[in-house]
Protein backbone atom coordinates (compact mmCIF):
# COMPACT_ATOMS: atom_id res chain seq x y z
CA UNK A 1 0.00 0.00 0.00
CA UNK A 2 1.34 3.36 -0.91
CA UNK A 3 0.91 6.34 1.28
CA UNK A 4 3.60 8.69 -0.03
CA UNK A 5 2.02 10.92 -2.62
CA UNK A 6 -1.14 12.10 -0.91
CA UNK A 7 -0.24 15.75 -1.21
CA UNK A 8 0.05 17.68 -4.43
CA UNK A 9 3.14 19.27 -5.85
CA UNK A 10 6.38 17.90 -7.13
CA UNK A 11 8.20 17.24 -3.88
CA UNK A 12 7.48 13.54 -4.27
CA UNK A 13 10.58 11.40 -3.78
CA UNK A 14 11.48 9.66 -7.00
CA UNK A 15 12.07 6.36 -5.23
CA UNK A 16 8.41 6.30 -4.13
CA UNK A 17 7.21 6.88 -7.68
CA UNK A 18 9.47 4.17 -9.05
CA UNK A 19 8.31 1.67 -6.44
CA UNK A 20 4.65 2.43 -7.18
CA UNK A 21 5.19 1.78 -10.86
CA UNK A 22 7.21 -1.39 -10.25
CA UNK A 23 4.46 -2.65 -7.90
CA UNK A 24 1.94 -2.00 -10.64
CA UNK A 25 4.02 -3.80 -13.25
CA UNK A 26 4.42 -6.75 -10.92
CA UNK A 27 0.65 -6.74 -10.52
CA UNK A 28 0.26 -7.20 -14.29
CA UNK A 29 2.43 -10.31 -14.34
CA UNK A 30 1.84 -12.01 -11.00
CA UNK A 31 -1.54 -12.72 -9.43
CA UNK A 32 -2.16 -12.04 -5.78
CA UNK A 33 -4.89 -12.28 -3.19
CA UNK A 34 -7.80 -9.93 -3.63
CA UNK A 35 -8.16 -7.29 -0.95
CA UNK A 36 -11.85 -7.95 -0.60
CA UNK A 37 -11.44 -11.73 -0.45
CA UNK A 38 -12.59 -14.02 -3.24
CA UNK A 39 -10.69 -14.92 -6.39
CA UNK A 40 -7.13 -13.79 -6.94
CA UNK A 41 -6.51 -10.61 -8.89
CA UNK A 42 -3.68 -9.55 -11.16
CA UNK A 43 -1.53 -11.79 -13.32
CA UNK A 44 -3.64 -14.11 -15.43
CA UNK A 45 -6.81 -12.44 -14.19
CA UNK A 46 -5.65 -9.29 -16.01
CA UNK A 47 -5.74 -11.37 -19.20
CA UNK A 48 -9.43 -12.09 -18.58
CA UNK A 49 -10.07 -8.39 -18.15
CA UNK A 50 -8.09 -7.66 -21.31
CA UNK A 51 -10.09 -10.29 -23.20
CA UNK A 52 -13.39 -8.77 -22.13
CA UNK A 53 -12.10 -5.30 -22.98
CA UNK A 54 -11.10 -6.41 -26.48
CA UNK A 55 -14.40 -8.21 -27.05
CA UNK A 56 -16.38 -5.15 -26.07
CA UNK A 57 -14.21 -2.88 -28.22
CA UNK A 58 -14.49 -5.18 -31.21
CA UNK A 59 -18.27 -5.60 -30.89
CA UNK A 60 -18.93 -1.87 -30.53
CA UNK A 61 -16.55 -0.93 -33.35
CA UNK A 62 -18.08 -3.51 -35.70
CA UNK A 63 -21.61 -2.32 -35.01
CA UNK A 64 -20.52 1.28 -35.56
CA UNK A 65 -18.79 0.41 -38.85
CA UNK A 66 -21.75 -1.59 -40.12
CA UNK A 67 -24.09 1.32 -39.46
CA UNK A 68 -22.00 4.29 -40.46
CA UNK A 69 -19.90 3.18 -43.45
CA UNK A 70 -22.86 2.19 -45.71
CA UNK A 71 -24.79 5.29 -44.62
CA UNK A 72 -21.79 7.54 -45.22
CA UNK A 73 -21.10 5.96 -48.62
CA UNK A 74 -24.69 6.47 -49.66
CA UNK A 75 -24.93 10.08 -48.44
CA UNK A 76 -21.55 10.85 -50.00
CA UNK A 77 -22.48 9.21 -53.29
CA UNK A 78 -25.68 11.22 -53.72
CA UNK A 79 -23.79 14.21 -52.26
CA UNK A 80 -26.65 15.12 -49.99
CA UNK A 81 -27.16 15.25 -46.28
CA UNK A 82 -23.88 17.00 -45.55
CA UNK A 83 -25.66 18.79 -42.74
CA UNK A 84 -26.61 15.51 -41.08
CA UNK A 85 -23.23 13.89 -41.62
CA UNK A 86 -21.30 16.85 -40.26
CA UNK A 87 -23.54 17.89 -37.39
CA UNK A 88 -23.82 14.35 -36.06
CA UNK A 89 -20.15 14.54 -35.19
CA UNK A 90 -20.56 17.90 -33.49
CA UNK A 91 -23.40 16.58 -31.36
CA UNK A 92 -21.51 13.37 -30.68
CA UNK A 93 -18.56 15.30 -29.33
CA UNK A 94 -20.71 17.22 -26.87
CA UNK A 95 -22.20 14.14 -25.20
CA UNK A 96 -19.80 12.91 -22.51
CA UNK A 97 -19.14 9.18 -22.67
CA UNK A 98 -19.75 8.83 -18.94
CA UNK A 99 -23.15 10.54 -19.28
CA UNK A 100 -24.14 8.32 -22.20
CA UNK A 101 -23.24 5.11 -20.39
CA UNK A 102 -24.97 6.30 -17.22
CA UNK A 103 -28.03 7.14 -19.31
CA UNK A 104 -28.08 3.60 -20.71
CA UNK A 105 -27.69 2.10 -17.25
CA UNK A 106 -30.47 4.23 -15.77
CA UNK A 107 -32.96 3.67 -18.59
CA UNK A 108 -32.08 0.28 -20.10
CA UNK A 109 -30.12 -1.46 -17.37
CA UNK A 110 -26.70 -3.09 -17.31
CA UNK A 111 -25.23 -5.77 -19.54
CA UNK A 112 -22.90 -6.43 -22.46
CA UNK A 113 -25.47 -5.60 -25.16
CA UNK A 114 -26.41 -2.26 -23.65
CA UNK A 115 -22.80 -1.18 -23.25
CA UNK A 116 -22.02 -2.31 -26.80
CA UNK A 117 -24.83 -0.14 -28.14
CA UNK A 118 -23.76 2.83 -26.02
CA UNK A 119 -20.15 2.56 -27.18
CA UNK A 120 -21.26 2.05 -30.79
CA UNK A 121 -23.24 5.30 -30.56
CA UNK A 122 -20.05 7.04 -29.46
CA UNK A 123 -18.10 5.46 -32.30
CA UNK A 124 -20.53 6.25 -35.12
CA UNK A 125 -19.99 10.02 -35.58
CA UNK A 126 -16.29 10.03 -36.54
CA UNK A 127 -16.71 7.13 -38.99
CA UNK A 128 -19.88 8.57 -40.54
CA UNK A 129 -18.43 12.05 -40.98
CA UNK A 130 -15.15 10.77 -42.39
CA UNK A 131 -16.84 8.37 -44.80
CA UNK A 132 -19.15 11.12 -46.02
CA UNK A 133 -16.33 13.63 -46.47
CA UNK A 134 -14.10 10.99 -48.06
CA UNK A 135 -16.68 10.12 -50.71
CA UNK A 136 -18.02 13.62 -51.26
CA UNK A 137 -14.55 15.01 -51.87
CA UNK A 138 -13.79 12.55 -54.65
CA UNK A 139 -13.04 14.53 -57.79
CA UNK A 140 -16.24 15.05 -59.81
CA UNK A 141 -14.27 14.42 -63.00
CA UNK A 142 -13.22 10.95 -61.82
CA UNK A 143 -16.85 10.07 -61.17
CA UNK A 144 -17.91 11.44 -64.56
CA UNK A 145 -15.13 9.50 -66.26
CA UNK A 146 -16.26 6.32 -64.55
CA UNK A 147 -19.84 6.96 -65.62
CA UNK A 148 -18.62 7.63 -69.14
CA UNK A 149 -16.99 4.19 -69.14
CA UNK A 150 -20.43 2.77 -68.48
CA UNK A 151 -20.16 1.99 -64.78
CA UNK A 152 -23.36 1.73 -62.80
CA UNK A 153 -23.91 3.70 -59.61
CA UNK A 154 -22.95 0.73 -57.46
CA UNK A 155 -19.81 0.10 -59.51
CA UNK A 156 -18.80 3.74 -59.14
CA UNK A 157 -19.17 3.46 -55.37
CA UNK A 158 -17.24 0.20 -55.19
CA UNK A 159 -14.47 0.82 -57.68
CA UNK A 160 -13.94 4.57 -57.64
CA UNK A 161 -15.36 6.32 -54.60
CA UNK A 162 -14.66 3.68 -51.95
CA UNK A 163 -10.97 3.18 -52.79
CA UNK A 164 -10.37 6.92 -52.97
CA UNK A 165 -12.19 7.45 -49.65
CA UNK A 166 -10.54 4.53 -47.84
CA UNK A 167 -7.75 6.52 -46.15
CA UNK A 168 -10.26 8.93 -44.63
CA UNK A 169 -12.65 6.12 -43.66
CA UNK A 170 -9.83 4.33 -41.87
CA UNK A 171 -8.90 7.60 -40.21
CA UNK A 172 -12.42 7.73 -38.77
CA UNK A 173 -12.30 4.08 -37.73
CA UNK A 174 -8.99 4.71 -35.99
CA UNK A 175 -10.37 7.66 -34.05
CA UNK A 176 -13.42 5.66 -33.02
CA UNK A 177 -11.59 2.50 -32.00
CA UNK A 178 -9.11 4.43 -29.86
CA UNK A 179 -12.03 6.27 -28.30
CA UNK A 180 -13.90 3.02 -27.63
CA UNK A 181 -10.80 1.45 -26.04
CA UNK A 182 -10.65 4.44 -23.73
CA UNK A 183 -14.36 4.49 -22.94
CA UNK A 184 -14.65 0.74 -22.40
CA UNK A 185 -12.70 1.49 -19.24
CA UNK A 186 -15.86 2.79 -17.56
CA UNK A 187 -17.91 -0.22 -18.66
CA UNK A 188 -17.74 -1.89 -15.20
CA UNK A 189 -20.25 0.80 -14.19
CA UNK A 190 -22.69 -1.08 -16.40
CA UNK A 191 -21.71 -4.54 -15.24
CA UNK A 192 -19.17 -5.46 -17.93
CA UNK A 193 -15.89 -6.41 -16.29
CA UNK A 194 -13.26 -4.80 -18.50
CA UNK A 195 -9.82 -3.40 -17.72
CA UNK A 196 -11.64 -0.57 -15.98
CA UNK A 197 -12.62 -2.87 -13.12
CA UNK A 198 -9.43 -2.22 -11.11
CA UNK A 199 -10.04 1.52 -11.63
CA UNK A 200 -13.68 1.51 -10.54
CA UNK A 201 -13.39 -1.14 -7.80
CA UNK A 202 -10.15 0.01 -6.27
CA UNK A 203 -11.04 -1.57 -2.92
CA UNK A 204 -10.68 -5.03 -4.47
CA UNK A 205 -7.55 -4.44 -6.48
CA UNK A 206 -5.68 -1.85 -4.46
CA UNK A 207 -3.74 1.14 -5.74
CA UNK A 208 -1.19 -0.99 -7.57
CA UNK A 209 -3.97 -2.78 -9.44
CA UNK A 210 -5.47 0.53 -10.48
CA UNK A 211 -2.15 1.84 -11.76
CA UNK A 212 -1.57 -1.48 -13.52
CA UNK A 213 -4.91 -1.17 -15.30
CA UNK A 214 -4.10 2.40 -16.32
CA UNK A 215 -0.80 1.25 -17.82
CA UNK A 216 -2.45 -1.59 -19.76
CA UNK A 217 -5.28 0.63 -21.06
CA UNK A 218 -2.80 3.28 -22.18
CA UNK A 219 -0.65 0.67 -23.94
CA UNK A 220 -3.73 -0.83 -25.58
CA UNK A 221 -4.84 2.56 -26.93
CA UNK A 222 -1.40 3.28 -28.35
CA UNK A 223 -1.23 -0.21 -29.89
CA UNK A 224 -4.66 0.28 -31.50
CA UNK A 225 -3.60 3.66 -32.87
CA UNK A 226 -0.33 2.34 -34.31
CA UNK A 227 -1.78 -0.81 -35.87
CA UNK A 228 -4.71 1.05 -37.44
CA UNK A 229 -2.33 3.72 -38.74
CA UNK A 230 -0.30 1.00 -40.41
CA UNK A 231 -3.52 -0.46 -41.86
CA UNK A 232 -4.55 2.99 -43.05
CA UNK A 233 -1.27 3.37 -44.93
CA UNK A 234 -1.67 -0.11 -46.37
CA UNK A 235 -5.13 0.59 -47.83
CA UNK A 236 -4.20 3.97 -49.28
CA UNK A 237 -4.18 3.67 -53.08
CA UNK A 238 -0.71 4.16 -54.55
CA UNK A 239 -1.90 7.15 -56.52
CA UNK A 240 -2.89 8.98 -53.36
CA UNK A 241 0.37 8.22 -51.59
CA UNK A 242 2.09 10.54 -54.05
CA UNK A 243 0.20 13.33 -52.40
CA UNK A 244 1.83 13.03 -49.03
CA UNK A 245 3.36 16.49 -49.41
CA UNK A 246 1.26 19.19 -47.83
CA UNK A 247 0.91 21.44 -50.83
CA UNK A 248 1.17 20.96 -54.55
CA UNK A 249 4.37 22.92 -54.54
CA UNK A 250 5.97 20.50 -52.09
CA UNK A 251 4.77 17.51 -54.06
CA UNK A 252 6.14 18.64 -57.37
CA UNK A 253 9.23 20.76 -57.76
CA UNK A 254 7.47 23.65 -59.44
CA UNK A 255 9.55 26.78 -59.78
CA UNK A 256 8.92 28.99 -56.78
CA UNK A 257 7.91 32.06 -58.84
CA UNK A 258 5.24 31.51 -61.38
CA UNK A 259 6.10 34.64 -63.31
CA UNK A 260 9.74 34.75 -64.25
CA UNK A 261 11.24 38.14 -64.72
CA UNK A 262 11.95 38.62 -68.41
CA UNK A 263 14.90 40.66 -69.47
CA UNK B 1 -4.54 7.66 -1.72
CA UNK B 2 -7.47 5.44 -2.59
CA UNK B 3 -10.62 7.12 -3.82
CA UNK B 4 -13.34 7.38 -1.20
CA UNK B 5 -15.91 6.02 -3.62
CA UNK B 6 -18.08 4.50 -0.95
CA UNK B 7 -18.40 7.93 0.55
CA UNK B 8 -19.65 9.35 -2.72
CA UNK B 9 -22.08 6.57 -3.37
CA UNK B 10 -23.97 7.08 -0.14
CA UNK B 11 -25.96 9.95 -1.48
CA UNK B 12 -28.70 11.67 0.35
CA UNK B 13 -32.05 11.45 -1.35
CA UNK B 14 -34.02 13.82 0.74
CA UNK B 15 -37.70 14.21 0.03
CA UNK B 16 -38.09 10.51 -0.71
CA UNK B 17 -41.28 9.77 -2.58
CA UNK B 18 -42.29 6.73 -4.58
CA UNK B 19 -40.77 8.15 -7.72
CA UNK B 20 -37.38 8.71 -6.14
CA UNK B 21 -37.10 5.29 -4.52
CA UNK B 22 -37.99 3.77 -7.89
CA UNK B 23 -35.01 5.58 -9.44
CA UNK B 24 -37.45 7.39 -11.72
CA UNK B 25 -37.34 10.68 -13.51
CA UNK B 26 -38.84 13.05 -10.94
CA UNK B 27 -39.33 16.74 -11.80
CA UNK B 28 -40.25 17.47 -8.17
CA UNK B 29 -36.99 15.99 -6.87
CA UNK B 30 -35.04 17.97 -9.47
CA UNK B 31 -36.77 21.19 -8.53
CA UNK B 32 -35.91 20.59 -4.88
CA UNK B 33 -32.35 19.41 -5.42
CA UNK B 34 -30.97 21.41 -8.34
CA UNK B 35 -28.72 23.26 -5.92
CA UNK B 36 -26.56 20.23 -5.30
CA UNK B 37 -25.35 20.46 -8.90
CA UNK B 38 -24.28 24.07 -8.59
CA UNK B 39 -20.81 23.55 -7.13
CA UNK B 40 -19.91 20.62 -9.39
CA UNK B 41 -21.05 22.69 -12.37
CA UNK B 42 -18.78 25.56 -11.36
CA UNK B 43 -15.89 23.14 -10.80
CA UNK B 44 -16.57 21.70 -14.23
CA UNK B 45 -16.54 25.13 -15.89
CA UNK B 46 -13.35 26.19 -14.11
CA UNK B 47 -11.63 22.92 -14.99
CA UNK B 48 -12.61 23.26 -18.65
CA UNK B 49 -11.60 26.90 -18.97
CA UNK B 50 -8.22 26.45 -17.26
CA UNK B 51 -7.39 23.38 -19.36
CA UNK B 52 -8.42 24.92 -22.66
CA UNK B 53 -6.61 28.19 -21.88
CA UNK B 54 -3.34 26.44 -21.02
CA UNK B 55 -3.73 24.03 -23.91
CA UNK B 56 -4.34 26.89 -26.31
CA UNK B 57 -1.32 28.84 -25.06
CA UNK B 58 0.98 25.85 -25.50
CA UNK B 59 -0.42 24.58 -28.80
CA UNK B 60 -0.58 28.08 -30.33
CA UNK B 61 3.06 28.77 -29.43
CA UNK B 62 4.10 25.38 -30.82
CA UNK B 63 2.20 26.09 -34.04
CA UNK B 64 3.91 29.47 -34.47
CA UNK B 65 7.24 27.79 -33.82
CA UNK B 66 6.51 25.10 -36.39
CA UNK B 67 5.39 27.80 -38.82
CA UNK B 68 8.88 29.30 -38.74
CA UNK B 69 10.87 26.10 -38.39
CA UNK B 70 9.00 23.65 -40.57
CA UNK B 71 11.02 20.58 -39.61
CA UNK B 72 9.59 20.85 -36.07
CA UNK B 73 6.04 20.13 -37.28
CA UNK B 74 6.58 16.38 -37.68
CA UNK B 75 7.98 15.70 -34.20
CA UNK B 76 5.38 17.97 -32.56
CA UNK B 77 2.52 16.17 -34.30
CA UNK B 78 3.96 12.81 -33.24
CA UNK B 79 4.38 13.74 -29.58
CA UNK B 80 1.00 15.49 -29.26
CA UNK B 81 -0.52 12.60 -31.21
CA UNK B 82 0.61 10.13 -28.55
CA UNK B 83 -0.72 12.42 -25.81
CA UNK B 84 -4.02 12.59 -27.71
CA UNK B 85 -4.20 8.82 -28.01
CA UNK B 86 -3.64 8.08 -24.32
CA UNK B 87 -7.03 7.71 -22.63
CA UNK B 88 -7.39 10.56 -20.15
CA UNK B 89 -8.73 8.20 -17.51
CA UNK B 90 -5.50 6.22 -17.71
CA UNK B 91 -3.44 9.41 -17.69
CA UNK B 92 -5.09 10.51 -14.41
CA UNK B 93 -3.87 7.38 -12.69
CA UNK B 94 -0.48 7.37 -14.38
CA UNK B 95 0.01 10.88 -13.03
CA UNK B 96 -1.26 10.18 -9.50
CA UNK B 97 2.11 8.97 -8.13
CA UNK B 98 3.76 12.11 -9.56
CA UNK B 99 1.31 14.91 -8.93
CA UNK B 100 -1.12 13.48 -6.41
CA UNK B 101 -4.89 13.82 -6.33
CA UNK B 102 -6.40 17.11 -7.28
CA UNK B 103 -6.91 19.68 -9.97
CA UNK B 104 -3.26 19.72 -11.12
CA UNK B 105 -3.43 16.13 -12.25
CA UNK B 106 -6.76 16.62 -14.00
CA UNK B 107 -5.60 19.78 -15.77
CA UNK B 108 -2.39 18.15 -17.03
CA UNK B 109 -4.35 15.25 -18.51
CA UNK B 110 -6.97 17.51 -20.10
CA UNK B 111 -4.38 19.92 -21.50
CA UNK B 112 -2.41 17.08 -23.06
CA UNK B 113 -5.58 16.06 -24.88
CA UNK B 114 -6.27 19.49 -26.40
CA UNK B 115 -2.75 20.07 -27.80
CA UNK B 116 -3.05 18.08 -31.02
CA UNK B 117 -6.49 19.47 -31.88
CA UNK B 118 -5.48 23.10 -31.51
CA UNK B 119 -2.00 22.66 -33.00
CA UNK B 120 -3.38 21.00 -36.10
CA UNK B 121 -6.01 23.65 -36.69
CA UNK B 122 -3.67 26.60 -36.22
CA UNK B 123 -1.22 25.01 -38.65
CA UNK B 124 -3.93 24.33 -41.23
CA UNK B 125 -5.16 27.91 -40.91
CA UNK B 126 -1.69 29.34 -41.43
CA UNK B 127 -0.93 26.97 -44.32
CA UNK B 128 -4.16 27.90 -46.09
CA UNK B 129 -3.19 31.55 -46.42
CA UNK B 130 -2.84 32.03 -50.19
CA UNK B 131 0.71 32.48 -51.43
CA UNK B 132 -0.43 35.52 -53.43
CA UNK B 133 -1.59 37.24 -50.25
CA UNK B 134 1.73 36.56 -48.63
CA UNK B 135 3.60 37.88 -51.67
CA UNK B 136 1.43 41.00 -51.68
CA UNK B 137 2.07 41.61 -47.98
CA UNK B 138 5.80 41.30 -48.50
CA UNK B 139 5.49 43.54 -51.50
CA UNK B 140 4.07 46.38 -49.44
CA UNK B 141 7.04 45.98 -47.11
CA UNK B 142 5.74 43.99 -44.11
CA UNK B 143 8.35 42.29 -41.96
CA UNK B 144 7.99 38.63 -41.01
CA UNK B 145 6.45 39.55 -37.70
CA UNK B 146 3.99 42.01 -39.24
CA UNK B 147 3.11 39.46 -41.90
CA UNK B 148 2.28 36.92 -39.21
CA UNK B 149 0.21 39.13 -36.92
CA UNK B 150 -1.51 41.37 -39.47
CA UNK B 151 -2.08 39.03 -42.39
CA UNK B 152 -1.61 35.35 -41.67
CA UNK B 153 -3.18 35.06 -38.22
CA UNK B 154 -6.30 37.10 -39.03
CA UNK B 155 -6.86 35.00 -42.15
CA UNK B 156 -6.30 31.82 -40.16
CA UNK B 157 -8.72 32.89 -37.44
CA UNK B 158 -11.72 30.79 -38.61
CA UNK B 159 -9.60 27.61 -38.54
CA UNK B 160 -8.07 28.53 -35.20
CA UNK B 161 -11.48 29.19 -33.67
CA UNK B 162 -12.81 25.93 -35.11
CA UNK B 163 -9.99 24.12 -33.31
CA UNK B 164 -10.77 25.96 -30.12
CA UNK B 165 -14.42 24.92 -30.37
CA UNK B 166 -13.58 21.26 -30.89
CA UNK B 167 -11.09 21.36 -28.02
CA UNK B 168 -13.61 23.01 -25.70
CA UNK B 169 -16.51 20.64 -26.33
CA UNK B 170 -14.17 17.65 -26.06
CA UNK B 171 -12.75 18.94 -22.79
CA UNK B 172 -16.22 19.42 -21.31
CA UNK B 173 -16.85 15.75 -22.05
CA UNK B 174 -13.53 14.52 -20.69
CA UNK B 175 -13.81 16.66 -17.58
CA UNK B 176 -16.67 14.38 -16.52
CA UNK B 177 -13.94 11.87 -15.69
CA UNK B 178 -11.87 14.38 -13.70
CA UNK B 179 -13.46 13.31 -10.41
CA UNK B 180 -11.41 10.12 -10.68
CA UNK B 181 -8.38 12.35 -10.21
CA UNK B 182 -10.05 14.10 -7.29
CA UNK B 183 -10.88 17.27 -9.20
CA UNK B 184 -14.66 17.21 -8.85
CA UNK B 185 -16.93 18.26 -11.69
CA UNK B 186 -20.29 16.95 -12.87
CA UNK B 187 -18.93 13.46 -13.51
CA UNK B 188 -18.77 12.81 -9.78
CA UNK B 189 -22.51 13.47 -9.55
CA UNK B 190 -23.26 11.12 -12.46
CA UNK B 191 -21.04 8.41 -11.03
CA UNK B 192 -22.47 8.77 -7.55
CA UNK B 193 -25.82 7.37 -8.62
CA UNK B 194 -25.93 5.93 -12.14
CA UNK B 195 -29.19 4.11 -11.49
CA UNK B 196 -31.19 7.20 -10.58
CA UNK B 197 -32.72 8.60 -13.78
CA UNK B 198 -33.26 12.14 -12.44
CA UNK B 199 -29.64 12.38 -11.38
CA UNK B 200 -28.25 11.08 -14.67
CA UNK B 201 -30.49 13.31 -16.79
CA UNK B 202 -29.75 16.49 -14.83
CA UNK B 203 -25.97 15.99 -14.48
CA UNK B 204 -25.54 14.64 -18.03
CA UNK B 205 -27.83 17.32 -19.42
CA UNK B 206 -25.83 20.05 -17.71
CA UNK B 207 -22.66 18.71 -19.38
CA UNK B 208 -24.27 18.85 -22.81
CA UNK B 209 -25.72 22.32 -22.17
CA UNK B 210 -22.34 23.54 -20.95
CA UNK B 211 -20.63 22.24 -24.08
CA UNK B 212 -23.25 23.88 -26.29
CA UNK B 213 -23.08 27.19 -24.39
CA UNK B 214 -19.28 27.41 -24.56
CA UNK B 215 -19.38 26.46 -28.24
CA UNK B 216 -21.85 29.28 -28.96
CA UNK B 217 -19.78 31.76 -26.96
CA UNK B 218 -16.66 30.99 -28.99
CA UNK B 219 -18.65 31.20 -32.22
CA UNK B 220 -19.93 34.60 -31.12
CA UNK B 221 -16.40 35.74 -30.28
CA UNK B 222 -15.29 34.62 -33.71
CA UNK B 223 -18.06 36.64 -35.38
CA UNK B 224 -17.01 39.71 -33.44
CA UNK B 225 -13.33 39.17 -34.20
CA UNK B 226 -13.79 38.71 -37.95
CA UNK B 227 -16.08 41.52 -39.14
CA UNK B 228 -14.70 41.12 -42.68
CA UNK B 229 -16.21 37.64 -42.94
CA UNK B 230 -19.69 39.10 -42.53
CA UNK B 231 -19.01 41.91 -44.98
CA UNK B 232 -17.98 39.42 -47.63
CA UNK B 233 -21.21 37.50 -47.41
Amino acid sequence: MISGATGSGFGVPLAGVVSEFSDAIEFIFRSRESRAGGADVGGSQMLDLLGEHLQLTLAASLVACLVSIPLGLWLGHIRRGSFVAISVSNVGRAVPSLALIAFFVAYLGVGFTNVTVALALLAIPPILTNTYVGVAQVDRDSVDAARGMGMSGLQIVRRVELPLALPLIFGGVKTSVVNVVATATIAPLAGVVTLGDPIINVSTYGDEGRLAAAIVVAALAVAAELSLSALQRAVTPTGLKLGSGRTLRERFPFPKRRVEATP
Amino acid sequence: MSVPLAQVQLRDRSGDTGCVSNNGFCPDWIADNYQRYQDPLIEHIVLTLISVAIGFAIAFSLALLAHRRRWLAGPIVQVTGILYTLPSLAVFFLLLPLTGRGRTTAVIALVSYTLLIIFRNVRTGLDNVPAETRDAARGVGLTDRQLLWRVELPLALPEIMAGLRIATTTTVGLATLAFFAGAGGLGGEIFADVNFKSNVVVAGGLCVLLAAALDLLILLAQRLATPWARAAR
